[in-house]
This record gives structure tokens, sequence and C-alpha cells, in this order.
């Protein structure tokens, strides 16, 4: 999301399920949709019958394999050279048959011809960073990486894109050192199927093609995550990909809600809608804006949406804080908590701090991070060094049972709970069914669920167990006070006379109001910053209006012909089914692919000139006039189409991002190869935090001599993340009742292995017990002359519920992505053996519900 | 009466195994106390508990291949198991449907041993054979079976059996010409002409079928016309305890739930 954001201006799936069908080439990268993401496969499998080409990129040939047309191997670890030689291919076949891709696109809507700094310089020139690079911090310093600019402000072009400054002949230098060779020796995969990929997945350049990209966590949960994405993003942007029908970047997200939480600042950096949580050195409403958003673009043809910020915090605040918030008193900027200047507040953060003892408490709602976590084993470890632990769930969780713990993996001895001081309360939650409310897809439809049924017992939604808590909070400060008592007293909470808060009055606060007319809003367009308007989230300005509720709407009819469904639900922004949709029309507004076309301009025109405005189709991003009249002359009142971005055009330099512009091979933490084979200095992201080297205790890092083989972690379609929901399930766990490891033929060969052995993986962390799964789905891989083995074990289990089984996380390290934080669940280092014992300890007999009688 | 069919489409199904868990839901079927044993296909293979599952099959071979075929009964247009069911308990219904009346089984496992395909499986709980019935309960509602329901990708499909063989000779076509495969369409004429007609891409064996599915030589019928009175009598005294010992059980059950 940060690395989509960092180019185009959102951070969400561009397009939507459905629009799955309209791809003509379907690149499935970092994910396994068929087994995670089933219900995609609906639209996969229904592009294939169109004649669609899937492609499909994976260390192990899993159910997404099964159907794809083109395989590739790719060991964990090869994202970023597998990207840059397939934009290494495009760029040299564009000069060679530039008729084959979308110059006009490339040049018009894309960073392609902006000048960057003479001074700016890539890693190959300074052995394996870019410029700016203070290693003592391992931070960049990023005033090289910036446009050339005009007398008055606006980045300066070439857009012959000849330029040696120009983008495109940075990225033109930057990726040449990715030939297929060098490729096909970094990630393992065969070099005649790496130049089928590139061929194939190419063809989606042509005007009127279309190709999309699916990923997930096999893309984003590295150390240079989000430069996977940004590697997708450039692909996209030269296959002239993006903002059309059947194109797009498609984070499949794994939770059918992630959407919806991000959006609603789930995550510490975020306040609703994507604004930035402000740090200490924003002291108003005022200094924050200009901060992070004014003044940011001095093109009149830009859009520069991201302007209009202050609207969306002063109208956060009148949500908030209602009356209370006044001109006067900043809208209680004040109140909003700050963050430290430069600390991090992401999950592996946290828990280096619990386990340092500077975190006393913890809520952990719908969460299972004893499962789940990185590096699980001292996270449970954190755990026991809390004073109170509440957990909300529908399920008694690892978590929860932390205190009775096995000491380790594949053993039946546990924990002493005596010894453990933590306090745990277990509050029983409500399930999606039991209560109403939306979910925010990954399409970015948000669709309202009715309740089915009443809660089971005491169990309670989450809305209610939050408004009792905060009611008790406020009722406290009412009585001892506290600092900042004001930010708890001053906030304005009303959300129905009864026990059970009223959902609809919470999603009409997220909408928001006219306060001068108590009216619902339309849209955010009509969003004020001098206190007469309120929203919850900026973003769902329009999803709740006087109309009704837009995303309790069933309506089936598709007048585009493309699947977009404009009445069925609701979705962000105002309605707009595929974003940056603007770039779906050439300059005159015509659209590129004739066949589905997302919108069109349909004003009138006359002598040459567009007389009058219309646009047909989607809700147009950006809703001027297009670029050229049907004649080819300019429009001094038209904006360019990325207009969630300063310079209104899609980012394929991004110089907003921590470890660099473009993205650069690094190797994970562990890796089974001595240097970066890149041939440079650096063999790990520059600019990640090395916990191994802040927090040493509980944070060892393998080496390949001692852990020669690379393991992977993954979900499988039986089970669902941290396995409560379903490792509970008979009907589920009977048909993956247990944790497996899945290995090639020749690596049990050379172990001793045999299909269905009770099996140890190891990692400098700790050991998991689980079952071999021999296969040919697995080979080894041959990286840099040398023959490297990958291994994979799925992440669902843990030591509670009807199905048990080792948690595959006990082996993950405590390592986060550079501008993420996510963690680096998707590469290290482990070995295997044969278990000396032969079961699983913890459960001897190998029944399922084992796990319950110790409950 | 138009003759229905299931069609199974390999080559859509990703082996999600959504049918499978569809098929216990709906029928109410008890998990299996299972084991990783080295394959992701769990319960290992058909029984009275388990009426259709995947079958997870890696063939040798280069490019790698993964196939998934889902595995129930056939419901045949000639089926060895109503020829073999001493009681009547197997019918076939017009519309093509091969189902057991659980009233009238008897547990003399005829059908079990009958079927070509290893299909019924006696439940030792109530002493009779089961098998899938192809949702008989829904699909007289208008409903589609449940595996259908339940499958995202289009895969398994349910109508009147012209049409299925329409959708599997087009898929033929495009599968053919997209893939290079040889498809065969198993069941357009197999054993009378089968009511669950899959589309594999490759020979049958590979997908663990018989090539040329028989009907044994052994039909146990002329027994009936030896010693009929024996047999029915057996049968009837058998589904009699049987159907008393059931109850008795349920009893105990819900006593010891309260």
């Amino acid at each position: 999301m940060a690395s989509l954001a960092a180019t185009f201006g959102r951070g969400a799936m561009t397009n939507h399920w459905i629009d799955i069908r309209n791809a003509d080439r379907i690149l499935i990268i970092g994910s396994n949709a068929a087994e995670n993401h089933p219900m995609s496969f609906k639209w996969v499998t229904e592009a294939i019958d169109r004649g669609g080409i899937l492609i499909n990129v994976d260390p192990r040939f899993t159910r997404t394999s099964s159907k794809a047309h083109l395989y590739a191997p790719m060991r964990s670890g090869g994202d970023i050279p597998f990207i840059l030689g397939m934009i290494k291919y495009i760029i040299d076949d564009m000069e060679a048959n530039p008729d084959n891709y979308n110059m006009e696109y490339i040049r018009e809507y894309t960073t392609a011809s902006f000048l960057i700094n003479p001074n700016f310089k890539l890693p190959e020139e300074l052995d394996g960073v870019f410029s700016g690079y203070d290693p003592n911090k391992r931070k960049y310093d990023k005033s090289t990486w910036q446009y050339q600019k005009d007398g008055a402000g606006i980045p300066k072009k070439d857009k012959s894109l000849k330029n040696p400054n120009c983008v495109f002949q940075i990225l033109k230098k930057h990726v040449s050192r990715y030939d297929p060779k060098t490729v096909s020796s970094i990630t393992g995969t065969p070099e005649d199927i790496y130049a089928k990929v590139c061929k194939s997945y190419a063809e989606s350049g042509a005007v009127g093609k279309a190709g999309t990209i699916m990923y997930a966590m096999g893309t984003t949960q590295h150390t240079y995550g989000t430069q996977n994405i940004r590697g997708y993003a450039i692909l996209q942007l030269l296959l002239a990909n993006m903002g059309i029908a059947g194109g797009g970047i498609n984070a499949l997200r794994g939770e059918s809600n992630v959407q919806g939480s991000t959006d609603m600042c789930l995550l510490f950096h975020i306040l609703p809608g994507y604004l930035k949580t402000p740090d200490q050195k924003d002291t108003s409403t005022d200094s924050y804006s200009k901060r992070y958003y004014e003044g940011k673009n001095k093109d009149p043809k830009s859009a520069d949406w991201w302007g209009n910020a202050r609207k969306y915090l002063v109208s956060l605040l009148k949500a908030w804080y209602g009356a209370k918030a006044t001109k006067e008193n900043d809208f209680c900027f004040g109140y909003l908590p700050k963050r430290d200047v430069g600390k991090n507040y992401s999950h592996i953060s946290l828990f280096e701090a619990m386990y340092d003892g500077d975190i006393k408490g913890m809520f952990c709602m719908g969460q299972n991070p004893a499962v789940g976590g990185p590096n699980c084993g001292k996270e449970r470890k954190a755990l026991e060094r809390l004073d109170w632990l509440v957990c909300v769930d529908i399920w008694n969780t690892e978590t929860a049972n932390f205190w009775r713990r096995p000491v380790a993996n594949d053993t039946a001895e546990r924990v002493d709970p005596k010894k453990i001081k933590t306090e745990v309360f277990l509050l029983p939650a409500a399930s999606s069914v039991e209560k109403e409310g939306s979910i925010t897809n990954s399409g970015r439809w948000q669709q309202w669920r009715y309740q089915a049924v009443h809660p089971v017992e005491k169990s309670k939604s989450d809305l209610w167990i939050l408004n009792e808590l905060f009611k008790a909070v406020r009722g406290l400060y009412k009585q001892e006070g506290g600092p900042v008592a004001g930010a708890i007293l001053d906030m304005a909470w009303d959300y129905g006379p009864y026990d059970e808060p009223d959902v609809h009055k919470v999603a009409k606060e997220i909408n928001g109001y006219d306060l001068k007319t108590g009216k619902l809003l339309p849209s955010f367009g009509k969003l004020q910053t001098d206190g007469s308007t309120s929203s919850g989230n900026w973003l769902y300005c329009a999803s709740y209006t006087e109309a009704g509720n837009m995303a309790a709407r069933r309506g089936r009819s598709d007048p585009t012909g493309i699947g977009l469904y404009p009445e069925w639900s609701w979705c962000w922004p105002v309605n707009r089914r595929i974003i940056y949709n603007r770039a779906s029309v050439n300059l005159k507004g015509v659209p590129w692919d004739a066949e589905h076309p997302v919108i069109a301009f349909k004003g009138a025109a006359t002598g040459g000139k567009y007389t009058s405005k219309k646009w047909v189709g989607d809700v147009p991003d950006g809703g001027w006039y297009p670029l050229q009249n049907p004649d080819g002359s300019w429009r001094s009142d038209a904006k360019y189409p990325f207009i969630m971005k300063p310079e209104g055009h899609a980012r394929i330099f991004a110089m907003g991002r921590a470890d660099g512009p473009l993205p650069e091979h690094y190797e994970p933490l562990e890796t089974p190869l001595k240097k970066n084979p890149i041939g440079h200095g650096m063999i790990l992201n520059p600019a990640v935090v090395c916990w191994d080297k802040t927090k040493p205790e509980e944070n060892p890092v393998g080496t390949a001599d001692k852990y020669p083989i690379i393991c992977t972690t993954y979900r499988v379609t039986e089970h669902w993340q941290a396995g409560m929901m379903t490792r509970n399930l008979p009907w589920l766990t009977e048909m993956m009742p247990a944790p497996f490891v899945e290995m090639s033929k020749e690596l049990a060969k050379e172990k001793g292995i045999k299909n269905g052995d009770r099996v140890h993986v190891k990692t400098a962390r700790g050991l998991m017990g689980a079952w071999a799964c021999v296969t040919s789905r697995f080979k080894p891989f041959k990286l840099v002359g040398k023959v490297v083995h990958q291994v994979g074990v799925p992440w669902h289990w843990g030591y509670e519920g009807h199905s048990c089984g080792c948690s595959a996380n006990i082996l993950t390290p405590h390592i986060g992505d550079a501008n993420t934080m996510i963690p680096e669940f998707k590469a290290f280092l482990c070995d295997i053996e044969k278990s000396p014992y032969g079961i699983d300890r913890a459960n001897p007999s190998g029944e399922l519900g084992h796990g319950e009688e110790v409950a | 009466m138009t003759q229905k069919a299931m069609l199974i489409d390999t080559t859509k199904c990703m082996g999600c195994r959504g049918c499978q868990v569809a098929c216990k839901q709906w029928n109410q079927l008890a998990a299996e106390n299972t084991r990783f044993t080295g394959s992701y296909q769990n319960p290992p293979n058909l029984s009275a508990s388990t009426w259709t599952l995947i079958k997870f099959i890696e063939p040798e071979g280069d490019p790698i291949r993964w196939l998934f075929r889902k595995e129930q009964c056939f419901h045949c247009g000639d089926p060895a198991c109503v020829d073999a069911c001493p009681t009547g308990a197997l019918k076939k219904r017009p519309d093509g449907i091969v189902w057991i009346d659980q009233k009238i089984c008897a547990g003399c496992k005829y059908c079990v041993h009958a079927c070509p395909f290893q299909t019924p499986h006696t439940d030792h709980d109530t002493g009779t054979a089961k098998k899938c019935r192809m949702c008989i309960d829904r699909v007289d509602n208008g409903l589609k079976p449940a595996c259908v329901t339940a499958c995202p990708t289009g895969a398994v499909l349910y109508g009147a059996r012209e049409d299925m063989l329409k959708v599997a000779k087009k898929r033929k076509a495009i599968v053919e010409k997209q893939t290079g495969a040889s498809v065969r369409i198993y069941g357009e004429t197999e054993l009378g002409g089968l009511g669950v007609i899959t589309v594999l891409a490759d020979k049958a064996s590979v997908y663990g079928l018989p090539e040329q599915p028989k009907k044994p030589l052994l039909l146990p019928r002329w027994l009936i016309g030896i010693v009929p009175g024996a047999v029915i009598l057996y049968g009837m005294f058998k589904n009699f305890t049987g159907v008393r010992e059931k109850a008795e059980k349920e009893e105990k059950a819900k006593e010891g739930q309260s």
C-alpha cells in the first residue's frame, strides 16, 4: 500500500474483483490466489475462458500454478530481479518495436519525461546505495532525489525521453544490469521460461490490451516488500496498464475487511482517510497542512487533490469533537496524539518495546500474535512482561492462553503458569454474522451486512465493547482527571440511548454532515476548512447520504457492460470503481480500448474544440476536460490524470520511499548467498532497521553454513490466518489436520526423509515439527551456479483448538520492510532433519481434538 | 422427464474443496479423524460420511502438473448397484438420480461390491449403505446440489444432461486449442451414459478412473430368484433392528447431552 500510494497517490487495489475477467494477461506473483482467494478465481477462470493467459510466478507449484498457462519457478528473495529484468526486456523491445507499446501514455501520463537532479546517483555508481546515504543512521538524505524545476517551480520535462537525466533514461540505465542470464542466476528461474514470461506479459503493453498483476503477502512480506510493488508499478506504467479495464495492480487482501480497517486508521502512521498522523513537530492544523499537503504543486494543470487535506482534517476533528472543536481552539488539534519524531509504532516495534518492559498493557482485538507474529517465541515471552492483557475474540486464542503454552515446539511440556504475573481477560466477541455493519473489500467496495443471528450467549459486538470501554474511561477521567483529560472528556460521543450502539449513527458520522443544515453530505467536494462540515473519513463521504445507506444497495445493473455494477454496494472514492480511470483514455478523451471503455468523453465539439463537458461510464477520476481538443490543441482548463500526486503524473521515480526512488535487488536478512549477486557491496536493504543489532536478545540471525535451506511460510485454502476460525471446525480440520513441510524429492533423498515422515525444521530462532510432504512441486534452484533447496510451511497452527500443531512463526525473524516494517515472513534460512521421535510429541495419538483436552 | 446431469470440469477445478465441505454441511455428515500422510487429499477416500472429495494427483513428468478431480457417485445410466440391490432400496429416478432409500436398505453390501467405482460405503452406525444422492432434497425444491452452489469457478455444474454435454464439448474445444491436450468427456456413453460427466485433460487412468468402466459380471440378481424370501426377510430384519438400534442410539445421545 505504501508503494501504491507512493506511485499513484492511493494505497488500494486499483481495479476490483469482477474486473479481472477483462484481462488479456494475468500475472499472479507473490500470491497463491487459487488457494487464498478462491473467489478471485471465479474471475480469473472467466478471463481464461475469454482467451486470457494466466502467468504464475512462485517458488512452489501451487493450486494457482495448476491453472496457469505459464508457470515460472522463482526462489523466495528473487522478486526484484525478476521484475527489473522484465522492465529491461520491455524497454529494449520498446526501442525496437515502439508500435507494440502505448508511447503516448508513457510520455504524457507518467513521470518518464521528468528531469531529475543531475547529482542523483544510482546504486551501480555508489556500490549498492543511492545518493544521499548515511550508513550510521541507515537513512537517506533525499535532496538529490528531486525533479529539476523551471523558474515557475514546475518540473522540467523532456518528452523525447532522450535526456540522460530524464526518468526514462535513468530507469533504462538502472535496469540494464538485469539481463536474462543475471536474472536467472539470482532467481533460479530457467532462462527459457523467463523469456516466455517476458514476451507474453509484454504483449499486454499494446494499445487496447490489458494486463493485470495480482499480488499478496508473498510480495509484501520482505525487507524490500514496498520496492517489489514499486517494480510492479513501473512495469504496469510502461505497459499502460493502469486505469484501464482488466489492468491495474491488484493487492489481494488476506482478510475481507483489511482495506476497510486501513481506510479507518488501523495503522499507526495514518488517520482515517490516509491523512498522516501528526508528530511532535505538528503544532497546529495550519502547520500540519502546510508541512505535508499544501503548496506542493505549482503546475496549474495538476489538480494535486491532496492540497485539500486541510478540509479533511478539520472535518475529521469536527466529527470527533463536535461543538467543542472551534476555530478559536484550532478545532482541538492539540488533542490528537502526536508521534515521537521518527519513531515507529508497528507490530515488531511494539513487541520489542513490550519485551523491554516499556509497554504495560495490551488490548488484542481479533488478532492472535502468539501464532501470527514473527519470531513468535519472543513475542510469547514479551506477553509475560505485561501487567495485563485483554483479548477480544470469538475463540479462546493462543494469545489469551500464552501462560499455558508449550515450552518449545514439538513437545508436550508446558510453561508453569504460576511463574507468569500477567493478568489476562478474555472478552467474547460477536462474529461477523451476529452484528450489523460494513466491510470494505479489496476492490474498495463498502458492503453493508445485516445481523443474521443474535450473538451466542453473552458475546458482544466490537462496537458495544468499545462504547462501554470509552464510557468507563471517560467516567474515570471525570472523577480523577488526568493528563490531557479534555481529549477524552470533550469528545462527541452519541450513538443512541440503547445498550447496543446505533451502528447507523456511526456510519453517518463517518460520512459527515453539513453542520449548518444538519443534513448528511453528498460528497467530499462539500467539505470545508471553517468547521462548518464534519466527516469521520473524507474518503467515505458519499457513502451514507440523505438518499440513504449507499453501502446497502444491491442494484444489479451494469450499464457499461464491463462489470462495474455501480449500484451494488458503494465504492470509495465517490463510487469510482476503477481508480486512475482518466488514464484509460487518450489525450482527447477517447478510450484506448474500445471494447472495454471505462470512461469516454462525450462533450460537444465545434471547430475542432470541445465546447461542453460530459463524461460517460465510470465516475471519472477528475471530471475536467481532456488534455487535448479533437484538433490536437492543448486545453488550458484540463488536468493531468493522476490527480492524487502533486505533479499529476504516475511516478516511475518515487522520491518518497525510505530505501530508494527505484527498486534495487538486496537479499533477504537471511540468504544462502555470500554477496549480492547483482555485484555490489550492499547485501541487505541499507535502510531497514536491524533489530538483531539494536535488540540482540532473542533476535539471532542464521547463516548459510548452519542453515543452508531457504524457507518460506504460507497459507492453505482450508485454514484461515492464525487458525482460530478454522482449526476449530472439524469439517476443515479433517481436510488439513496438521502442519506439514513441503520439500522437493531431491532434498528429501539427500536428507533421508520419506513422504509422511515426521520432520524438524530448524532456524536460528527455534524448531518446528511437521509432517513431510515430499513433492515434485518443489524443485531445487540453481543460484549463481550453486544448487539451493527451498522448503515451505503453512503458519496456521498453534497449541489451542480442535486441531493443534507447531506454529511456523517460531522460525521467522524480527525484521521488517524499510518503509512499512511488515515482517519478513517469506524468506529466511533453515535446516531440516528427520525427527528422532517420529511422532508429534505434543499429540502422540495423532487424534484431532487433542487440544481440547488441555482446555 | 428431462435427463439431468452434473458436469465436473477438471480443467476449471483448482482444488479448493469448497464442494467437499458444502456436501458435508448440507448432508450433515460427520468429520473424519484424519492425519496428514503426505498428500493434500483428505479424507483419503470416499466413505459413508464422505460422499464427495477432491482427488489430488501429481503425475510424473515435465512440465509438472497438479490435477484435481472431484470424486463422487457417477449416477450411472445403467447402474450396477440398482441391479445388485435385493431390497429395492437403491433406485434410479427418471431424471437420472441414483439414491439409496435408507428406510429400506438392508445393509447387505451388494451395492458396495457391485459398483465399478467403489462409491457406496457402509455406515457402521446405521448398518446401511450411503453415497451421494445428488442433493435430492435440494433439486426437488428448485435448488442446485450443494457442491454446485459452492464451486467458485463453475467447475461443477448441474442441469439438463443435453446442456451439460454441450458445455463439455465446448470446453473440450477451448482447452484443446489453448493447451494442445487431448480432452476426454468421460461419461458421455460409458455405462449407459453417466449422470456425472467429467471433462478430463488426459487419459482417464491418469485421473484414477477405469478407461472403460464395466458392470461386474457377477450380478446377484439371480440370487434373488433362488432365495428371494430369505434375503428379503433378512433385509427386513436387519432394517428393523438397524432402525431400532439407531433410534435407541439417538435417544441415548440426547440423554447424554441433557
